[in-house]
């Protein structure tokens, strides 16, 4: 937006800024130090009610730099991308270091598992398209998800586009970096009869505009998800099997994936510890890590601390291969770091072959789940307990909706009884899955 | 005046940038139909401290500054922001906020006038209160305190946490108003180990005061040794029932139902916009007769307390539920301008990057006439709930939740043994109205709370007496 914006976006100077932040904290008392920088710019619009609501542009900078005297850490950021700014920062986290214990675990990732040459993973596709011309889009999105009688009003719609710089370099000589844009069109619209009002929405999102759902497409999602919510109903508190829809069933990948990683391990606050080489899912289900898929919402080529990310195998036939580690993590546990400082990168797994509808089917009779809220989840002990919103299934098929209920249980139990996973993959994530059908759980309510 | 002083020396005086720069982008941001501006300098420094495996392994520090443009025309918001402070980049963003505007108007700057806050915390910098051992002299004394109260500890996590921002708003239609904001934070978590099973406890406080407060409070002494207490009392925990039943809540941080079942569904935007369960809805009955809640963003050092909201207008103490009877709404400026009100000093941001919207300070509930012993003891069989995490609210349904943390189960009056933590659900606009007794023992939280709305975090406090609800689902796993 400003001159000096436009001067720090261009990579080569954002990159050569970090090298010269690298220098600078070796000649002032570092023995190691890693930098990283980020640049975010773009804009959402939102529509509601046909008209403008809001245009929001974005431009966000932040740069964070760790240093080690020793093997004492100091950290250090701030969103001035200047050299002096650098510099100030860099002076903070030496500070910091005086003062720090010393770790013997801490440290930069080892000089060998650098990302020297990394892929090209295809994440840039900067979309040409105004402001007014995403309004228009979003307006039409709404449109089409306000017609029906039974929709009485609406959260809106909106269309957004962020354009990401990534630059990371560290002091064994190691400088990556790379760009990547994400897209989105969502929208969110309320129905309403004599009972009251039900809220539900749809998205898509993507890194090239052109593999977006069809905006019209997105607008009648958030219409049908919506109108079908209408005259919820409690329940009595029974146990039955629980079908996950996809973007929930992301959820229970999720819980997964915090129980074994890494910082969770060393402190023993998962009821994962221990838990490689060892049966921790059904024998027919194998998860996926693919750091470098093409496009991918979660591809990364390297992690945050300048690994070289791999593909892997998490889980192989339900018994745990790995568990996910930056190389703090790593050394505290006596194992090597798995590329995943900063998180998991496009999981994904086998499914059962059957669409969701077939699952409804085999379930014969239990509860589908379309909305979850609240944290009720303890990683320490795997305890479950969450609110819940969906639909009750009779005989194979939806019968009415339910609202007002909590589905329990424990999660060590939950992760073993997962009875089928859909083949309705939603890819709009890291974690991409279909349904989940866990074959019994709790469900509480108040009738 | 003096946080107005501080302001201008801290955003404007280091980039050159004088009140008739100020006056040029907000006239600027005028151009066209826009009807009112602001622009929010903010500048933020925070630090943390953490001890893990019995040392202070890490640190950070973190310096952010820049600045937001904003321009209203009706319901229609133009933002901007840039982490530039300068002139060109200040223009730039007016010039993007105000591209919402679609025809030509005529409204002008009005000539400055100070809007001046409360004074409930001191504009100091709680950083700089304690040097560097003494930060982690007291993280350490956490740690010895936890490990030392009982063998079966097995993990302490320390955490020491400070803020010191500085903000300046001005408005097209003049106002000019400054806020300086100590925010500081100490957290004890601890593992506990029995015969293979384990279990977490948390404590933590904090407010708008320095840390020199956790010194005197024994904050580490007193943190440690409750995360244990919980913990331990965790070891012991039987399976939580699942179904409807009676609850009684403790005093506290409980009040975090109140955030999720009432609060957020009482604030402004949803209700001008109409899809919130509680639109439309002053003057009806919604809770029992002796239940008044309000959200009152005047208490001295609290966490969710605010001389000024982000707009530049005084917080205040709105009362949104009287004897159960909905009195009002939390607004900003904008959506109390479009419900033809005012606004309760309830505009919020996380910072200038984020746009202003109506948030919650301080929400609870006043104290009954009720011993809490009584309470329990009119109970034949329920749910005592005493510690709790998180909740979440859908406000267009009224469905909210809430998990507790520490739980116990009342047989014949009496509390028998303790549960594990479970969610509870139940529906907002009906939740208040099962209340059965309200006890004489209010309590604030002891400033933990941070609360989240399309996806802004703003730090806020909770409260409530021990309360009885006739009637609340508890999502044990024990059907």
């Amino acid at each position: 937006m400003s001159t000096t914006l436009d001067k720090t976006i261009n990579d080569e100077s954002l990159k050569s800024l970090l090298s010269q932040a690298v220098e600078y904290a070796r000649a002032n008392g570092a023995d190691q130090v890693e930098v990283a920088a980020s640049n975010d710019k773009g804009y959402s619009v939102t529509a509601r009610l046909g008209e403008v609501e809001t245009v929001e542009h974005h431009n966000q900078r932040s740069m964070g730099v760790t240093v080690y005297r020793g093997k004492a850490k100091g950290s250090a950021s701030t969103n001035i991308v200047t050299a002096e700014a650098i510099n100030r920062t860099i002076d903070s986290a030496l500070e910091i270091a005086k003062f720090t214990a010393e770790d013997e675990c801490s440290g930069l990732a080892d000089a060998e598992l650098m990302a020297k040459d990394y892929p090209q993973l295809d994440l840039d596709h900067p979309w040409a398209i105004e402001p007014d011309q995403a309004l228009q889009q979003a307006i039409r999105c709404e449109e089409v998800a306000r017609d029906d009688k039974r929709i009485v009003n609406s959260e809106g719609a909106s269309v957004s586009s962020i354009s990401t710089q990534m630059v990371y370099a560290n002091s064994h000589g190691f400088a990556g970096e790379y760009r990547g844009t994400r897209h989105s069109v969502s929208c969110s619209v309320i129905a309403g009869d004599d009972k009251g009002m039900q809220r539900d929405y749809w998205y898509s999102v993507d890194r090239n505009a052109n593999n977006l759902e069809d905006i019209e497409s997105v607008g009648a999602m958030a219409r049908e998800r919506t109108v079908r919510r209408l005259g919820g109903r409690g329940m009595k508190t029974c146990s039955a099997p629980v079908l996950f829809e996809p973007t929930l069933a992301r959820s229970i990948v999720g819980h997964l994936f915090s129980a074994i990683s890494g910082g969770a391990l060393y402190r023993q606050a998962s009821f994962l510890v221990d838990s490689i080489n060892k049966q921790v899912l059904p024998d027919w289900l194998t998860i996926t890590e693919d750091p470098h898929m093409i496009g991918g919402l979660g591809s990364v080529p390297f992690d945050n601390e300048g690994v070289r990310t791999q593909p892997r195998k998490v889980v192989e036939n339900g018994v745990l291969q790995g568990y996910i580690l930056s190389s703090y993590s790593a050394r505290k546990l006596g194992m090597q770091t798995t590329g995943n400082a900063g998180g998991v990168h496009n999981v994904r797994m086998n499914d059962s072959g059957k669409s969701q509808q077939e699952l409804i089917k085999a379930m014969d009779k239990g509860l589908l789940v379309t909305e979850l809220i609240g944290h009720g989840v303890n990683t320490v002990t795997g305890d479950y307990s969450r609110g819940a919103s969906g639909f009750w299934v009779e005989n194979g098929e939806i019968q009415y909706p339910v609202e007002e209920i909590t589905i329990a249980g424990n999660l060590a139990d939950m992760f073993m009884n997962i009875g089928a996973i859909g083949n309705d993959v939603d890819g709009r994530g890291n974690v991409q899955c279909g349904s989940i059908l866990i074959e019994n759980m709790t469900i509480a309510g108040g009738s | 005046m003096e946080n107005l002083d501080i302001a201008r020396n801290h955003l404007l005086a280091p980039t050159g940038l004088s009140d008739e720069d100020i006056n040029k982008a907000l006239s600027e941001a005028l151009g066209g139909s826009i009807d009112a501006a602001d622009l929010y300098f903010q500048s933020t420094t925070r630090e943390s401290w953490s001890l893990d495996d019995g040392i202070v392994k890490d640190a950070s520090f973190n310096l952010e500054h820049g600045v937001g443009v904003r321009a209203m025309s009706g319901d229609k918001t133009g933002f901007a922001y840039s982490d530039d402070i300068a002139m060109s980049a200040l223009l730039e963003s007016s010039r993007a906020a105000r591209s919402i505007a679609k025809s030509t108007g005529v409204n002008e700057m009005q000539s400055w006038r100070v809007q001046t806050g409360h004074t409930l915390y001191t504009p100091d910098n709680p950083l700089s209160v304690l040097n560097e051992n003494e930060k982690m002299d007291l993280l350490r004394a956490a740690d010895t305190t936890a490990r030392e109260a009982d063998p079966r500890v097995k993990q302490v996590m320390v955490s020491l946490v400070g803020t010191h921002e500085v903000i300046l708003i001005a408005r097209s239609d003049g106002t000019l108003a400054a806020d300086v904001r100590p925010l500081v934070r100490f957290n004890v978590s601890v593992i506990a180990e029995q015969n293979g099973r384990r279990e977490q406890g948390s404590m933590g406080g904090g407010g708008r005061y320095d840390y020199k407060e956790f010194i005197a409070s024994d904050a580490a002494n007193e943190f440690s040794r409750e995360a244990v207490r919980q913990a331990l009392v965790n070891l012991e925990a039987k399976d939580a029932p699942a179904g409807n039943m009676t609850v009684v809540l403790g005093p506290g941080w409980p009040g975090v139902l109140l955030h999720e079942a009432i609060g957020h569904g009482l604030e402004g935007d949803f209700n001008r916009k109409g899809t919130s369960a509680f639109s439309d809805r002053i003057g009806e009955r919604v809770a029992s007769p002796g239940v008044t809640v309000v959200d009152d963003g005047t208490l001295p050092n609290r966490r969710g307390s605010l001389n000024i909201d982000d707009e530049g207008t005084p917080t205040q103490c709105t009362t949104l539920i009287e004897d159960g009877i909905l009195k009002g709404y939390m607004q900003d400026r904008l959506n109390g301008q479009l419900s033809k009100t005012a606004s309760t000093g309830n505009g919020r941001r996380e910072s200038y990057a984020h746009q202003t919207m109506p948030r919650m300070t301080n929400t609870y509930m006043l104290a009954g006439d009720c011993d809490p012993e009584e309470i329990l003891a009119s109970v034949d069989n329920g749910f005592y709930a005493v510690n709790f995490g998180g909740g979440q609210v859908d406000i267009t349904s009224g469905k909210f939740v809430f998990s507790a943390s520490e739980a116990y189960m009342i047989e014949n009056g009496k509390i028998t043994y303790p549960v594990k933590g479970a969610t509870l659900i139940g529906d907002g606009p009906d939740v208040l109205t099962r209340v059965g007794m309200i006890g004489n023992d209010l309590k604030l939280d002891t400033g933990v709370g941070t609360c989240g709305k399309e996806g802004q975090s703003v730090p806020v406090g909770v409260g409530q007496p021990t309360m009885r609800i006739d009637g609340i689902t508890v999502g044990g796993t024990q059907a």
